[in-house]
């Protein structure tokens, strides 16, 4: 069935079978290849792009269910199509080797821009919980949430102390938490 | 921060500056090249490979029904193992001679995703719905899960083998037996387990292939080593090597599981041949994690014998390895983990045997560290087991055991040439940079308390061995008239960095900005030798091959000059400001710039470096958790690595090494396992099944840098590829035992999941109440 | 991986959805956020003939104040409970829970009703609205009719929904003051709950504990009876047939359900945790 989707601002068609995942429409269809697939179970995030400017995994989104909406890739960023990392989250990886192989990092850089749109006072805590749906394999994560926080406005290295001298980590959202109110 | 720096660069040096990564300007805009982004156009028309699996563990193939396939939508070819022209082969060179692999199995299956069908349509979503229609009637025979039962030969994977041994080591020779601890006051020996776990690199396995008019075949690929690649596929497909060429896209991360060429890629390009047009493959998550080698999976018999006073007088390891259903490199994991078996410390007495084992399990391999883990996690084991039986303090038993400096160069009982190492200072460093004293006061306090979250503190003190196995590795630096710069490397990174590593080494020498120098690596076309990139060995092998090329592309551009400056050799040197060769002490004088001389003839220089040793980086960490004891929940909440890997080229990078390499270590100490149930089923084989940490498991990490260098090359480099992973797995299994040791628990098997620590926790409990 | 191939269809009312529920019976799924649903049709676990895509039907999206409860639609996503403002204040176990579930990805997907009508033992909603006392609203071309969430379950994924109905509705009671509190257990942070336990106004709902979500009764009934919290976690594994996994075994959920039942009704109470 045909849909029509904008893409990285511009409109793009196609007749696709309703089982297209939005991914391979963005690979296949519209030839955009760094949104990457990288697991079966909506677990890894390596395929993450923005839809109407959120963060979703486009592994498990059809394309035809973003008919007439709006989707961001990597390659839509600033700068991106003169080969610029000129987004303040792109740039700020590069600046804090936020990435080594670099199949996580489309995905990991427009999961990082949708976190800091819904929530632009980030702290370490916050930006490792944000990022729980997005696996890296190089990294060790600790110099991505370092990239976060610079794109976020942050000074990464006193995020860093603030978070290792608060104590218990073990608080986070799916860890055990005492989530309250009286 | 302390930070001891061995080498004090130049002033003016690019090397031990932090440079920010040349390749990332296209990985953070259109996005890296790996092999299923290929629009080459040598792959116009490609035909898509679907493997069909086995779904049983073992079993005999009674038929295979293909015609329902072959009607399918878009099917161009439906192939089984008889349609091949491929012998069965061994994988690798040690195993037991009889246990090949078939390219596609044709009457037993021995794990559950071995291939036996495959389908060739003209789109990739139309494999599925056609390999769903083969159909596989599987007679099922039982499997072999548990390794002493492997060992037992009652039930035979290859019944013409006659047995299930793949090879043993110092099995039964000479065995000291009980005698061997007989000066010793204290003797304890456990069983421990370092579990098989998966590398999973986020980029799965992949592969396309095409023949050429000159019957000469391309293969595109996903691997770590591109030249040994090109040699393990031509010997399966009985062709000369100079007819394959491989290249290497972009590669998403291997960690040791993409060391050489996977049977897929011969099976790629065997289809592209039956079937006259380019063929590509990407498996699936789900195939990867039972079709990729997993590593580690050794169960280990730890003994350790000693002196009140802390003083360790034997050590005894004995290894079981499994190396799944067919042979791999799996095979050679016990050597290192043998030749490591003592560790960072000077023990008189080391004794190791080790047996392979095949089972009805996905094949094992290299993962990050590939043995060295394995052996220092037994030993580090080891100390604590045996500290914790004294009573003494685990900082205090590593350092009464440590090997001295002035003890350099110092051959273990395993026959490895330890090079240089200053461990006791590293193990001060880790205690003083973690206020160790300060750790050991609150945990007093919160074990006083009773509380629910206990304090675990753990130690670990390693030395490794980088470079091993592959000492060779060759460079090609080229000035072109327009002055710029190609480097030709046998070394293939894959997420290492070395498009920028290796162009500031040639920078340094030629005086040439590195945005001028492009980094050429896996090509076997372009550089037909090479060993690749794994044992951390390619700034020591490849960096150090880089380095000397552009040192004799100097001593060449010199011996040019000469005439053109009518001067001495010996009076000249190159201007790095102008990277111009100019008479030494002459400001003003005339200079002639390299790339005059390339335009005036070509200015290349190939550069074998036989490094002839490895190196042997080392550190000590220290690892503080917290354990709940109530649910048995252990977390990481800080993590100090005191590494050194020798003088450092890019501490951007090198750090960046470190961090991936404690992450995979947390990792295995208290999350990942790959699980198969008694039949043989893998339970771990998705992503949301499979225990990857996200960023919300771990911690930062705080780092402290030694850089000791090595006499083996003239740089003094050392690898730090695996040393992060290697210190920090058994600083955090000893930390999570140690939270939990004034609760009676001596040992926990890896992966220090909660319901192990609280089971542990509980049973320990249960028996002190007895 | 892809699905087995599929008709689609995203009709723009919620009646023309149910004419084509009807149409198709049992060869028809409903599609909202598709993050239950898509990863089970990609491993071809689940193969229907027809998606029907409700996921944009904007007259199935809100979040109001209905006399004594919260009405929520029921293709309301997680993240809009998250951010809610209405639930914030007139029932916060609701958004509390939803931060939990997943990921941010997942959270601008997945909907309530998807997750009540999946009816997984192991996710977060279902029990918080069991724990709340909530209603399903179920609607076909029959009729609408509400079912109390504590009769909806009949099994592991299945409840008392008819082929032709849609979760048009979940409704909630506004708990106000009433003391809450979730307590979600994992490996990861976004794994499924190994053991989850949800309690508002002394109503404990148990994740991952049986074949549906299920009410710790007979805690329940032992605060009633002004038993001490201690005792009445004691009795949270009451009842329950907690399933046996590579994350835990069934004695390990029954120990795990009474710490976190204890330390949920401790915060819920206000009370601090000691020593945690």
């Amino acid at each position: 069935m045909k849909v029509e989707i904008t893409v990285n601002g511009e409109r793009t068609s196609a007749d696709v079978e309703p089982r297209t995942l939005l991914a391979h429409y963005l690979r296949d269809n519209v030839g955009l290849k760094a949104t990457n697939i990288g697991c079966d179970t909506t677990s890894c995030g390596a395929c993450t792009v923005l839809v109407d400017g959120e963060s979703v995994k486009s592994c498990t989104v059809l394309a035809v269910q973003t008919d007439q909406q709006a989707v961001t890739t990597m390659e839509g960023l600033e700068g991106a199509s003169e080969g610029n990392p000129a987004h303040a989250v792109t740039a700020a990886f590069r600046q804090e080797h936020g990435l080594q192989c670099g199949f996580c990092t489309p995905g990991m850089v427009m999961a990082a821009i949708s976190l800091i749109e819904e929530d632009p006072d980030l702290d370490e805590k916050a930006v490792r919980e944000g990022l729980e749906g997005n696996l890296c394999r190089c990294t060790g994560y600790h110099n991505i949430v370092r990239a976060v926080l610079v794109a976020a406005g942050k000074d990464p290295d006193a995020a860093q102390q603030a978070e290792a001298k608060s104590g218990s980590r073990s608080m986070a959202p799916g860890f055990s938490t005492g989530e309250a109110g009286a | 921060m302390p930070v001891i720096r061995g080498i004090v660069s130049p002033a003016m040096s690019i090397l031990g500056t932090r440079v920010v990564r040349t390749e990332d300007p296209v990985f953070l805009t259109r996005g890296a090249t790996y092999t299923d982004d290929l629009t080459d156009e040598r792959l116009t028309g490609a035909l898509h490979l679907t493997l069909v699996r086995s779904p049983l563990a073992h079993a005999k193939i009674t038929s295979i029904d293909t015609e329902a396939a072959k009607a399918a939508p878009g099917v161009v070819a439906v192939y089984t193992g008889a349609d091949l022209d491929l012998e069965p082969a061994l994988l690798f060179p040690a195993a037991n001679k009889a246990m090949l692999r078939p390219f596609l199995a044709t009457d037993t299956v021995r794990y559950v995703g071995e291939a036996v069908a495959a389908v060739l349509t003209e789109e990739h979503w139309q494999g599925e719905d056609a390999a769903d229609l083969v159909e596989i009637d599987y007679d099922p025979l039982e499997a072999v899960i548990d390794l002493k039962k492997a060992l037992s030969d009652e039930v035979l994977l290859f019944p013409e083998a006659g047995t299930n041994s793949v090879t043993s080591m110092h099995l039964g020779k000479d065995d000291p037996g009980d005698e061997f601890f007989a000066d010793c006051e204290v003797v304890i020996t456990r069983e421990i387990t370092n579990q098989r776990v998966a590398a999973a690199p986020l980029e799965s396995r992949a592969a396309s292939a095409y023949w050429g008019d000159d019957g000469r075949c391309t293969i595109f690929c996903s691997t770590q080593n591109a030249q040994s690649a090109r040699d393990e596929v031509a010997g399966w497909m009985g062709m000369d090597a100079k007819n394959l060429r491989l290249i290497l896209p972009d590669v998403g991360g291997g960690f040791g599981a993409k060391i050489g060429a996977d049977p897929e890629f011969a099976l790629v390009a065997a289809f592209s041949k039956m079937a006259g047009r380019p063929v590509r493959w990407n498996e699936s998550r789900s195939e990867n994690m039972t079709g990729m080698v997993q590593g580690r999976a050794q169960l280990q018999t730890i003994t350790i014998g000693g002196d009140r006073d802390g003083k360790v007088k034997a050590y005894r390891l004995d290894v079981i390895q499994d190396a799944g259903a067919y042979p791999r490199l799996g095979v050679v994991l016990p050597m290192f983990t043998r030749m490591m078996a003592s560790g960072t410390y000077d023990i008189p007495k080391v004794w190791s045997t080790a047996q392979v084992v095949a089972t009805t399990t996905t094949s094992t391999a290299a993962y990050r560290g590939a043995g060295r883990p394995e052996a220092t996690q037994a030993i580090e084991r080891a100390m604590d087991l045996f500290a914790d039986e004294i009573g003494m303090d685990p900082a205090e038993i590593r350092k009464i055991n440590v090997i001295k400096p002035e003890q350099f160069p110092f051959t273990t009982k395993g026959g490895a040439e330890y090079d240089s190492g200053e461990y006791a200072k590293a193990i001060d460093l880790a205690l003083e940079a973690s206020d160790y004293t300060g750790l050991r006061a609150e945990q007093e306090a919160r074990r006083k308390r009773g509380d629910a979250v206990q304090l675990g503190i753990g130690v670990s003190s390693y030395v490794e061995i980088t470079g091993g196995g592959a000492f060779v590795e060759n460079a090609t630096v080229e000035v072109h008239a327009d002055g710029t710069v190609t480097v030709l490397t046998g070394t293939s990174p894959h997420g290492q960095g070395h498009a920028t590593a290796w162009a500031m080494l040639a920078s340094d020498e030629l005086g040439i900005p590195i945005d001028k120098i492009t980094v050429i690596h896996g090509d076997t076309d372009l550089i037909p030798k090479g060993a690749g990139t794994m044992g951390s060995r390619s700034l020591q092998t490849g960096g150090v091959a880089v380095h000397n090329a552009a040192a004799e592309l100097v001593d060449l551009a010199k011996q040019r000059a000469a005439d053109l400056l009518e001067a001495n050799v010996d009076d000249l040197e190159i201007d790095k400001e102008t990277a111009s060769v100019v008479v030494k002490g002459v400001p003003g004088s005339k200079s002639v710039p390299l790339a005059e001389l390339a335009a005036a003839e070509e200015l290349k220089v190939f550069h074998e470096w036989d490094g002839k040793k490895p190196t042997f980086p080392f550190g000590a960490h220290v690892a503080v958790v917290e354990v709940d004891v109530e649910s048995g929940k252990a977390t990481v909440e800080r993590i100090w690595a005191v590494d050194d890997a020798g003088p450092i080229l890019n501490p951007l990078i090198f750090d960046g090494q470190r961090h991936g390499g404690i992450a995979q270590g947390i990792a295995q100490a208290l999350l990942e396992e790959v699980v198969f149930d008694p039949d043989g089923q893998p339970l771990t084989a998705t992503f949301a099944d499979y225990g990857i940490p996200s960023a919300a498991e771990l911690p930062s990490f705080d780092l402290v840098t030694m850089e000791t260098p090595t006499p083996v090359n003239p740089m003094g480099y050392k690898g730090i590829g695996e040393a992060g992973t290697i210190g920090s797995c058994p600083a955090v299994q000893n930390a999570v035992i140690d939270a939990v040791s004034h609760l009676g628990v001596s040992h926990i098997d890896m992966p220090l999941t909660p319901v192990r620590v609280w089971t542990a926790i509980d049973a320990a409990q249960k028996e002190a109440s007895k | 991986m892809i699905p087995v191939g599929f008709e689609y269809s995203r009709p723009d009312t919620v009646d023309a959805a149910l004419a084509l529920l009807a149409e198709h019976g049992e060869d028809a799924t409903i599609l909202a956020g598709g993050h239950s649903l898509l990863p089970v049709m990609k491993l071809r676990l689940a193969a229907p003939e027809m998606v029907i895509d409700i996921g944009r039907l904007a007259e199935l999206n809100y979040i109001r104040v209905d006399g004594d409860e919260v009405a929520i639609g029921g293709v309301t996503r997680y993240r809009d409970l998250v951010i809610s403002g209405v639930l914030a204040a007139e029932c916060p176990l609701l958004p509390a829970v939803a931060r939990t579930v997943g990921d941010p990805q997942v959270r601008h997907r997945g909907t309530l009703g998807g997750s009540l009508a999946h009816g997984d033992p192991a996710s977060d909603l279902p029990a918080a609205v069991l724990a709340l006392g909530g209603t399903v609203v179920l609607r076909s071309p029959r009729g609408t009719r509400s079912v109390p969430i504590t009769e909806f379950y009949t099994g592991v994924f299945s409840s008392v929904k008819e082929p032709d109905e849609l979760v048009v509705e979940v409704r909630v009671p506004r708990t106000g003051t009433a003391g809450w509190a979730y307590e979600k257990f994992t490996r990861r942070s976004n794994d499924w709950a190994i053991v989850g336990v949800a309690v508002v106004d002394g109503r404990v709902g148990l994740v991952n504990m049986g074949s549906t979500p299920l009410r710790a009764s007979a805690t329940e009934a032992a605060l009633a009876e002004g038993r001490s919290v201690e005792e009445a976690a004691a009795l949270a594994d009451v009842g329950t047939e907690p399933p046996a996994d590579n994350a835990g075994t069934p004695e390990y959920r029954r120990h795990l359900v009474k710490v976190l039942t204890r330390r949920a009704l401790t915060t819920a109470a206000g009370i601090s945790a000691p020593g945690a």
